[in-house]
This record gives structure tokens, sequence and C-alpha cells, in this order.
């Protein structure tokens, strides 16, 4: 089973971040994904920049509201994912607690990734996406 | 150690949907930890079985405690010295009746186990120890180093619990008699002890890629875990090119199993099956630990073969755009490497896609004196007749193929191609 492992973090706590030394967050960061590694089950990961906090776009009206990021009054940001396969979600959410994460308002949030024979397969959509899967490269 | 946030009102507040959760949440711990906690133990004791034993032990407490009064702060510490106790106890009561044993250091155990990577890999070599049958080496490193219920293994390998037990307690035994202890191997018999784990592994694998996908939802994900057996093996021994080119193998082998059935369950043939289907980011990672294998610079060996020919298929984007001329390099390779009929067959019908039946006829009648009772030649003979268009002889060889097939999958696939005869 796939999941993937979903950082989100707020203002509070990127302040609470600006007092560590870079790095140190490199070294404990390096570690947490050394021992996914070293555990044979780390597939893949990304960071996302946390200078530009991006653009949200906003459906609830009848035409879509651009602001600026994070998400509203939440201000919560995603800034990090790793993809993970574990034989459980029980497995994940193991992995989850030994993340390097601390301070107020940080949080994992654990998804299982669905895989494309899970769908319909005689749906003309889905059939297309299987093409576009093939020329993008992803699983 | 503590129980993790929880007061007394907390703990009343324990029901029946607690307890499972907290003893999933163990199971999961174990997945985790149970290799680092088993090798750990076994490095203390010298004794694999004896530090399987004292794991167990220390897992059931757990799974006895846990529930009732909270996991602890830390879990990993509370397993190890769990453990520790009874492996301490354990041997007390062997010096009680023989004064010659030495006592076990009682000191204070580390509380982590820490650079335990030598550990973990001296444990996949003594669980895959050449005292043991296949079969229980397949047991145990599921159980010591993958970290898997009797109740799991047994579920994978549709036997009884009850078997798997004791073929884990036979396999310990005869660790005991062989006095294999727990160290890793000498040089010498390196390149032997490692092609036993890998094969483990490989058997594993192919134990779990053989089930259907309606077993998947009762049955442990056994080619998952051999690919994450793999990828610890890939990490522990980065200069061995087989342990890169086996991992490459699972990688390149898993990506086709969303397109190797139909909607019906039954086979999908390689030639027919919808590539769209096809894993691309198992590729990718599968490719890149090809690159691995080749990157030790002793080129391929016998997984490594077999891991190129799959990427031949997997970078092709039909069975006519394949390079089966170096799928036909690729084969004979392994076939010198590795002589064995089946690689012969599999090379026939490259030479069939690279050049044509004629060519490959030949040599499959060679395999044929081989292996004259095979379903498989049969088949692939009745289908270079068919090619060739000597329908008769075809129809006569996939008749024959038929009623030597044993697999009623496989048997429904030659039906089809009987039915498709002009």
């Amino acid at each position: 089973m796939k999941f993937m492992l979903i950082m989100r973090a707020t203002d509070e706590t990127f302040a609470a971040y600006e007092n560590v030394d870079f790095n140190e967050m490199i070294a404990v960061m390096g570690k947490f994904n050394e021992e996914m590694m070293n555990a044979g089950v780390m597939i893949g990961g990304e960071g996302l920049d946390p200078e530009d906090p991006g653009v949200v776009v906003d459906y609830s009206s009848e035409t879509p509201v651009v602001t600026d990021g994070p998400y509203g009054e939440t201000k919560e940001l995603f800034n990090g994912f790793w993809m993970l396969e574990v034989a459980s979600k029980e497995e994940a959410v193991e992995w989850a607690k030994r993340a390097p994460m601390q301070g107020p308002g940080s949080k994992m949030e654990i998804r299982r990734v669905t895989e494309i024979d899970e769908f319909p397969q005689d749906n003309e959509w889905v059939q297309k996406e299987k093409g576009w899967r093939e020329q993008l490269g992803t699983a | 150690m503590g129980p993790e946030g929880e007061g007394l009102a907390g703990a009343a507040r324990h029901g029946l949907s607690e307890q499972l959760d907290a003893r999933r949440r163990v199971e999961a711990l174990w997945r985790i930890e149970s290799a680092r906690i088993v090798a750990g133990l076994a490095r203390y004791t010298g004794d694999l079985a004896l530090a399987e034993d004292v794991a167990q032990e220390a897992l059931a407490e757990a799974l006895v405690n846990w529930p009732r009064e909270g996991v602890p702060r830390d879990p990993v510490a509370w397993l190890l010295t769990t453990g520790r106790r009874r492996a301490i106890d354990a041997f007390r009561r062997r010096s009680a009746l023989d004064d010659r044993l030495p006592q076990l250091d009682t000191g204070p155990a580390p509380d982590r186990p820490d650079d335990t990577d030598d550990d973990v890999l001296t444990l996949m070599f003594t669980a895959c120890h050449p005292a043991l049958s296949r079969e229980a080496q397949v047991a145990l490193t599921l159980r010591v180093v993958g970290g898997l219920t009797s109740d799991e293994i047994a579920r994978a390998f549709l036997v009884s619990t009850a078997t798997v037990q004791a073929r884990i307690t036979r396999a310990k035994k005869s660790l005991g008699a062989a006095e294999a202890g727990f160290r890793a191997p000498e040089s010498d018999e390196l390149g032997a002890r490692l092609a036993a784990v890998l094969s483990v592994v490989y058997v594993i694998f192919t134990e779990g890629s053989s089930a259907s996908s309606g077993d998947a939802l009762i049955r442990f994900d056994l080619a998952g875990e051999a690919r994450r057996l793999a990828r610890v093996l890939a990490r522990l021994m980065p200069g061995e090119n087989e342990v890169h080119g086996l991992l490459a193998l699972l990688e390149l082998t898993s990506a086709r199993f969303p397109a190797r059935t139909d909607s019906d369950g039954e086979p999908v043939l390689l030639e027919d099956q919808d590539r769209r289907l096809w894993d691309d980011s198992a590729i990718r990672r599968g490719r890149a630990a090809l690159r691995s294998a080749e990157r030790v610079g002793r080129g391929l060996g016998y997984y490594g073969l077999q891991a190129a020919i799959a990427e031949c298929h997997a970078v092709a984007r039909s069975v006519a755009d394949t390079d089966w001329e170096r799928v036909v390099a690729l084969y004979e390779a392994l076939g010198t490497l590795a002589p064995s009929p089946v690689v012969e067959l599999n090379r026939a019908v490259a030479v069939s896609m690279a050049r044509g039946p004629a060519d490959a006829l030949p040599l499959v009648d060679a395999v044929a004196e081989d292996l004259p009772d095979s379903h498989q030649v049969a088949g692939v003979r009745g289908e270079l007749l068919r090619r060739l268009g000597r329908t008769t002889e075809a129809r006569t060889e996939l008749e024959r193929a038929v009623s030597l097939c044993g697999n009623d999958r496989e048997r429904t696939v030659l039906h089809r191609k009987l039915a498709d005869l002009p």
C-alpha cells in the first residue's frame, strides 16, 4: 500500500523554526529520511518552497477567487510530502510519528494513494488518463 | 515510560476499539522494529533462536499490557529491555542446570539499537543459514526480518498457523544443532550465503506475485515485503551488484502487476497487456536499481540479467517496438551464466520475435528433447508452427499442450489460441 505523508505548518510553526540552525534542521530531516530508506519504505518525496506560500484559488463563489496563500483564515501551509510503501495504515502512522517535526501548529496528514486499477477500467476518461500517465511518467 | 498522555480517566476509557487500535499499533511497530530488536537480542545472546523466543515473549507482553496501560513513550526501548530481561532469565534457568554455562552481562542495556546495520545483515544471513531447508529459511526470514506473525505467514502461504509455527520451531532447532550462533559469514563463503539470501527474497516475491487480486484482500502482500527486503539489502550491501539486480527485477516485474489479469481475473499475456496500466514509478525505481547494479562494475549476474530483460519490455511502447535482438543477447548471457531449458525456451521466443519463427523452431525442438512433457514447450512450438502457416501441426501441438497443462488459467489461454486457428 502506498501512502502520502503531507507536512502541514502554520505561521507559528515557521516562527518557532526561525531559531533552529539550518544545518541542524537538514541533518535531523536527513536522518529521518535515511531511516526510512534503510527500512525500505520510502519511494519518494518533495519539499515545497516555504518562502513562497503560493496562491489559492477559491471556488466557493461562481467566479473563482484568487488570493495569496496560505489557506485563508487557517493560515495553514502544506510544506512537503513523502511517499511510502508499507503494509498498513498503522505502519504509515508509526513513521509519521517519527518525523522530526515539532512546534505549535505543526501537523502531518496521512493519505492512502489510490492505484489506477481501482477505477472502472471501461470509463473513457480513465482510459485517457492511463495515456496521460504514460506521457507524464507518473504512476 | 508512563502511558502516553493518558491519566487514570484515559485508561478507564479504554474500550474494545481502543484495545484494537493499540494492538494494531503494536503490530505496526513490530513490523518496523522487529529486525533491529531481534538482531540486537541475538547479538546480545549469541543465539538467534533464544533471541526470537524472548522477542516474542516481549511482544506478547506488549500486546497484553499496552492496550490496558497505554503505549510506552519509547516502545522500542521497552521491547528491548523486556526481551533482554527474559534472555537473562532464560540464561539463569539454563546455568542453574549447567554451571559450565557463562552468565550474561546484566549491566545496563542500551536504550536504542544504534549502529545495528551489521546486526540486521547478520540476522538475514542467519535466517537463511545453509543448515535450513528453503521453506524454513523463508518462514524464518519473514518472521525475524519481516516481523510477520505466524498467522500472517500462514495466510500468505495458504497453510495453517500450526504448520508455520512448527516450521519455525524446527528451523530454530536446526540452527541450534548446526551451532549456527549469530555471526556474519566468512569472506570465502560470502558468495554462496548471499545467493541464499537473495534466493529467499525472490521466493517470497514469486509466492506473492502468484496471488490473484481476489486473494490480495486476505493474503499478506508478500511481493511488497520482498521489495522492502530487497531495498533494505541494497542499503546494507551497496557493493553487491546482484542485490541491486534483484531489487531491479522485483520493481520491474511489479510494474506489470496492474495489467497482468483482466477484469475476470484471467491472466493476460505480456504481448496482450495494456502497457498504459504499467506502474511507471516502479519502472523508474527498477531502472535506477539496474543502473546501480551496472555501476558496481562487475557486469550483471543472474538477477541483473533478468532485470535487464524486464527493462527491455518496460521501455517498449509495444511488442513490435521491443528491442528483441537485445533480449536475445541477454537470454544468451543468462543461458551461459545459468544454463536451463526454461532460459533456452525464452531465448527461442525472443529469437522468433527478432528474426522470425523459422529461426526459432530448431531451438525449441532442442529444448523439447530436454523437456518432452512440458506444456510450455508444446505451447510455444504450436505458436511457432501457427506463425509458419503449418496449421495442422500447430493444432496437434497446441492440443498436446492443453493435455499436458495442469493449470486452469494457462489452459484457458491455450484454448483461446486453438479457437483462433484458421
